[in-house]
């Protein structure tokens, strides 16, 4: 459908039929379809945070499959590698609902591995203990959930539905890894000492999973408009560390959080301040483990390469032979 | 429209996923994958969507080839029950009261 372009001439600017319906249903916090009219601006916007949000998820794989073949015990191996089978079916998920908005596969896999495309920077960090699975599924995921839990209702269709089944499995993924601190917590001296140097280790950096602060958030602002984000950083921020003071008092570790409080007047627990120039070193690729990260997903692509082909080639010689066999039948007949 | 997946761009196509939870129930779309050919769309399906056994059957499609109605014709498509409540029980409101009606 054409769509005529009015210049903006007079006071109140004139916008397109579809631009006001697609207008009316964010407004009555309805949900956009992938077929619907959109702003091109939205779409891009989707593509982005979509396709960015689906390589966290492959490559959130990594730091922990480096664990699966050291897991303590075999129901711990079978749950870590039900677990990062998860994580590949949510980055799936996501590429799927991208799909629907026009990106190809083949590009955001071809962004993704020449270091185009951004992903969480959690996953840059490295775990050198086991018990990093546990910080993990309780921070990491934590984080995560409190993260994508409003993403459910965002304004978009397939990126809300994803959300839905994504946000089901990932509580298996916080309790699991809940499980496995209190169960060091509960060990020797030592497993304890394990347990709170890996919290020490991933507390900052989970609660720098939010993004940065509200007065520092460039893309927020229209992104909370279109109701594709419902809760700004700082306020989901806030609302995770509420949820895990008590849950630290139930494992028996300490937020690495000297001035960590609780504010009487807000019903808040204050945090320190949190070091953005780390935050920014990862982001600029200058975590610990960026390069490991993105080679390991090179290496898996070209590696794969020919099972890809060989797949293809087998598809479109099945569709010849059928079709042949299809001739065959029309001549007998 | 082109679907997305149906391009020179896209080595594989993408399909539609139906699961059918249980016996009894319908198919209900759950989401899309990526795969070569229907068999390997199938085995995907079952990878991707029925890890928790989420379902008894699988059905896939290619998406491009499901026809849809005209998303910009909404009104005018879906116009026709308008006004036409008479369709529906609770048009009939004289019979309150009286059982099993």
């Amino acid at each position: 459908m054409t769509r005529t372009i009015t210049p903006d001439t007079s006071a109140t600017a004139v916008i397109s039929v579809e631009e006001q319906q697609f207008n009316d249903l964010i407004e009555a916090d309805s949900r956009i379809e992938p077929r619907d009219w959109m702003p091109e601006a939205y779409r891009k916007s989707l593509v982005r945070q979509i396709s960015q949000h689906a390589h966290s998820e492959i490559i959130g794989m990594q730091p922990e499959s480096n664990w699966i073949t050291r897991a303590p015990s075999l129901k711990r191996k079978a749950i870590l590698m039900a677990k990062v089978q998860d994580e590949a079916g949510h980055g799936l998920y996501l590429y799927s609902a991208a799909q629907t908005l026009g990106a190809t596969r083949d590009d955001m896999t071809d962004a993704l591995i020449a270091g185009k495309a951004r992903y969480s920077s959690i996953f840059n960090y490295p775990t050198p203990s086991w018990a990093d699975m546990g910080s993990i599924g309780w921070l990491v995921d934590g984080a995560a959930i409190c993260n994508q839990v409003p993403l459910c209702r965002a304004s978009y269709g397939p990126y809300g539905r994803a959300m839905v089944r994504i946000c089901k499995e990932e509580s298996f993924h916080q309790r699991q890894g809940f499980e496995i601190l209190l169960e060091l917590m509960q060990g020797t001296d030592e497993q304890r000492q394990m347990a709170q140097d890996s919290v020490n280790r991933w507390y900052w950096p989970a609660l720098m999973m939010f993004g940065p602060p509200d007065d520092d958030s460039p893309n927020s602002a229209q992104s909370m408009a279109w109701k594709i984000k419902r809760h700004s950083n700082d306020e989901l921020r806030q609302r995770f560390v509420n949820m895990l003071v008590p849950q630290a008092a139930v494992l028996g570790v300490t937020l690495p959080d000297p001035d960590l409080h609780f504010n009487e007047e807000t019903q808040q627990w204050d945090l320190g301040t949190i070091d953005w120039t780390e935050f920014h070193e990862v982001l600029a690729g200058r975590g610990p483990n960026n390069a490991q990260r993105l080679q390991r997903r090179r290496d898996a692509h070209e590696d794969g390469a020919w099972v890809r082909e060989a797949a293809a080639a087998y598809a479109v010689k099945q569709i010849a032979l059928k079709q042949s066999a299809g001739t065959k039948e029309m001549a007998a007949s | 429209m082109t679907t997305p997946g149906d391009s020179a761009a896209e080595i594989w196509p993408l399909w539609e996923v139906f699961v059918r939870s249980n016996r009894g129930l319908s198919h209900v779309h759950v989401g899309s994958l990526h795969a070569p050919d229907e068999t390997l769309a199938v085995r995907n399906a079952r990878d991707l969507y029925t890890r928790r056994s989420e379902g008894v059957s699988v059905w896939v499609v290619p998406a491009a080839a499901i026809t849809t109605s005209d998303p910009d014709a909404k009104g005018a498509f879906f116009e026709s029950p308008a006004g036409k409540n008479y369709r529906h029980a609770s048009y009939y409101s004289k019979s309150e009261g009286v059982k099993h009606l």
